[in-house]
């Protein structure tokens, strides 16, 4: 079991130290309730194992690894340009922020550098897999919650930030567009604009999320003050991204590590809530897709001319060394640690992927909730299965 | 012995099967229009989707296809399921629905039961379908289903009270508890002495309207009100272990349900069946009229109830508890009061 650090923790387990007295007196006993691996809640493979009494959550625990693909091996036996495929497949729904970190250490270690307008095409891209995937979580916190209207309007507007990222790479979902010194292509003509129309587009999605979701009454009564993360411990389990941030943790690599990226040529800003509960994370994730609408837009308007690769040897060989890329990602802090002996395939790759670590604080989380809220935690901590299990 | 249908002296068992079968065809065909209406192709325009298309014109004959695709299904046991009790509940749950149906009147003559005590023994008979329930969680020997169906028991019961709460406030209004009586005294009611619409209770008693509609959205588990099927999180609650006919009987009384409870929320509270007595139309005629009114009527509140069902997400358990015991009744239980109250006083 992981360890407990908080102090009202401690006086649940006592409350419920006590409960169980009486529960022995009433001869009631526990009942162990296995969330998945196949339950809608978890969309993947993921597993709870649950101890309940009642409704009420006394230990829960997650099993990952039913979806475990072994990409840190697999990269091994592939070359630098075709590790890229594997990784689009780890946070499926933003799949271009996969490649970007890994291509950036990559080329931190040949020692080149993409020029200025591919960085800027490499942000925009960036920024539109952040919008495709959290404007899903959008939707689907309401679904979790039991309105499954607002996931439609997510499926219906997620569709036209998709079609501008296959107008650019060729694939929806799998763009394998990044190149080590570039891109692979050039934008085609116009897209610059009907990007800018289609952020028009995204912005009134939230617009409406915030009315149809989140001014819900029913909503906010289902996750205000429900599974509440102080800052303290989302530091020890090491949660990124904006389930950090709806702690109150001002903390974005974007803005305070940013590498490669042409995050700093334009003004934005780094939201954060000081609840942390699950509406604290929903509203940041709202605000960074709003966010991420203003950063496209301005990228759009300044994207530089030029050249899109850096000159890079047709063969790629990397020369031996290390190096740790990490960029903030839809989910949170992804990095990978590339270690190269100077072969045609990296000699050893770790990804760190943020949902790993966010869901890690779930048994501290779930304990003492009710099994409807569990339901809404996990919604709000917002993991993707392919980003768990690597 | 024998009895009078519409003028006609039948054998009693001619004039039950006539009564019995007028029933089934008007309940499923109705049931049915609103499973294509709303479930289909209002839900569809709302969340921007075009629904079924392919079966039928605009899809019309898609829930025939469903239909035969579920009477195609294996009938599916769990191992440790209770099987004669597994396979009872959704009996009992479709015939609470069915009970439901034989005091609502459509006209002057058309009632399949002319019951002293009407309305009482709707919602007596509603409250069946919390057996059925219970039934099917314990039989299904799963943790989801006991789950949902612990939590329905919960909650079917818990709003019953506001419900009939909300009915008394019509009763002390019309007088009676039959409800030809009360669609007889809406339709010669007068407001001020203006008797040329009636009075609709919703205009005196529409605390007890919302209070009502708010408790037939609870007992028909639909959203916010869902937490025993919540499909996100117990799965399909005690629905979780039934596929194919059984499924398909469930499906058709949660439906059907609806229907009759928006039949007797538009008998209670919209003047059900009749036009303003002050209208001078023949019992004849509105024997034909009645039935369209009365179902179109119902047809429209069943629209108010799954629009607020496609709109909202769901009330955690505790909270809808709280919202029936701490919100609910005691309005309702204030509404009694002001309507005793103006009852004696005018």
């Amino acid at each position: 079991m992981t360890a407990v650090t908080d102090r009202q923790k401690l006086q649940y387990i006592a409350a419920r130290a006590a409960d169980a007295r009486v529960n022995v007196e009433l001869e009631t006993e526990g009942m162990t309730l296995n969330i998945g691996p196949q339950h809608p809640a978890t969309h993947g493979t993921l597993r709870i194992v649950a101890r309940l009494d009642g409704e009420q959550v006394i230990a829960a625990e997650p099993v990952a690894g039913y979806m475990h693909r072994g990409y840190e091996k697999l990269a091994e036996v592939r070359t630098y340009a075709q590790v890229t495929t594997l990784v689009n497949r780890i946070d499926w729904l933003g799949s271009f922020a996969n490649e970007v970190p890994f291509i950036l250490a990559a080329e931190r270690l040949m020692e080149v550098e993409a020029p200025p307008r591919a960085t800027w095409i490499r942000t925009l891209l960036f920024e539109m897999s952040r919008i495709a995937n959290i404007i899903l979580f959008l939707g689907d916190m309401g679904v979790q919650l039991g309105a499954i209207t607002p996931v439609f309007f997510a499926f219906r507007d997620r569709e036209y930030v998709l079609d501008q990222i296959e107008r650019v790479t060729g694939g929806r979902f799998h763009p394998n567009f990044d190149r080590i010194g570039g891109l692979k292509d050039d934008l085609p003509k116009g897209w610059l604009e009907d990007t800018k129309a289609v952020m028009d587009k995204v912005r009134s999605f939230c617009d409406e999320i915030e009315d149809l979701l989140m001014g819900s009454e029913v909503f906010q009564e289902r996750t205000r003050g429900i599974g509440i993360i102080p800052p303290d411990v989302a530091l020890q389990y090491g949660l990124s991204g904006a389930n950090a941030r709806a702690s109150g943790i001002d903390w974005d690599l974007r803005r305070d590590a940013c590498v490669g990226l042409a995050y700093p040529e334009v003004d934005w800003k780094v939201w954060t809530h000081p609840d942390g509960d699950s509406f604290a994370r929903f509203w940041v994730r709202l605000q960074e897709v709003r966010e991420a609408t203003r950063i496209i837009d301005q990228l759009a308007d300044g994207v530089p001319s030029g050249p899109i690769m850096a000159k890079v040897p047709r063969i790629i060989k990397v020369p031996a060394g290390e190096a740790w890329v990490s960029t903030e990602n839809p989910l949170g802090e992804m990095g990978y640690y590339v270690v190269s002996q100077g072969d045609l395939t990296p000699f050893r790759l770790k990804i760190r992927s943020a949902s790993f670590n966010n869901i890690s604080i779930t048994p501290w989380l779930l304990r003492g909730v009710y099994v409807p809220d569990i339901v809404t935690i996990l919604a709000s901590l917002y993991f993707i299965l392919g980003d768990i299990d690597r | 012995m024998s009895s009078a249908v519409l003028g006609l002296e039948l054998a009693y068992w001619q004039s039950t099967l006539i009564r019995v079968l007028a029933g089934l065809v008007a309940v499923l065909l109705l049931t049915g229009g609103v499973v294509y209406l709303y479930l289909f192709k209002f839900v569809s325009f709302m969340q921007s989707r075009l629904g079924p298309m392919e079966a039928g014109p605009y899809g019309s004959l898609q829930l025939l296809a469903e239909v035969g695709k579920w009477l195609q299904k294996e009938d599916i046991h769990t191992e440790d399921s209770d099987r004669l009790v597994f396979g009872l509940a959704p009996a009992v749950v479709l015939s609470s629905t069915f009970l439901m149906f034989v005091v609502i009147p459509a006209g002057p003559d058309l009632v399949i039961a002319n019951l002293g005590t009407g309305i009482y023994y709707v919602l007596a008979v509603s409250a069946l379908s919390v057996l059925g329930i219970l039934m099917a969680g314990w039989a299904s020997a799963n943790k989801y289903a006991l789950m949902g169906a612990l939590r329905a028991g919960g909650q079917l019961i818990a709003y019953e009270l506001p419900m009939v709460l909300a009915v008394l406030g019509v009763v002390i209004m019309a007088g009676s508890l039959n409800l030809q009586d009360i669609v007889a005294a809406q339709a010669g009611g007068e407001i001020f002495g203006f008797s040329g619409i009636g009075n609709p209770y919703i205009l005196t008693q529409f605390v007890a309207f919302a209070v009502f509609m708010i408790a037939v959205q609870a007992e028909l588990t639909q959203t916010p009100f869902d937490m025993p099927i919540a499909e996100s999180e117990l799965v399909a609650g005690y629905q979780v272990e039934y596929s194919g006919i059984r499924f398909l009987v469930y499906f058709i009384s949660e439906f059907a349900t609806a229907v009759a409870f928006a039949a007797v929320a538009s008998t209670l509270f919209l003047g059900g069946w009749a036009l303003p007595t002050s209208w001078g139309l023949s019992d004849g005629v509105m024997n034909v009229v009645g039935p369209l009114l009365v179902a179109t009527k119902a047809v429209l509140l069943v629209g108010v109830v799954f629009w607020v069902r496609f709109s909202f997400p769901r009330f955690r358990e505790d909270q809808l508890q709280r919202l029936a015991w701490k919100v609910l009744i005691p309005i309702a239980l204030a509404n009694i009061l002001v309507t005793a109250v103006f009852k004696v006083a005018f």
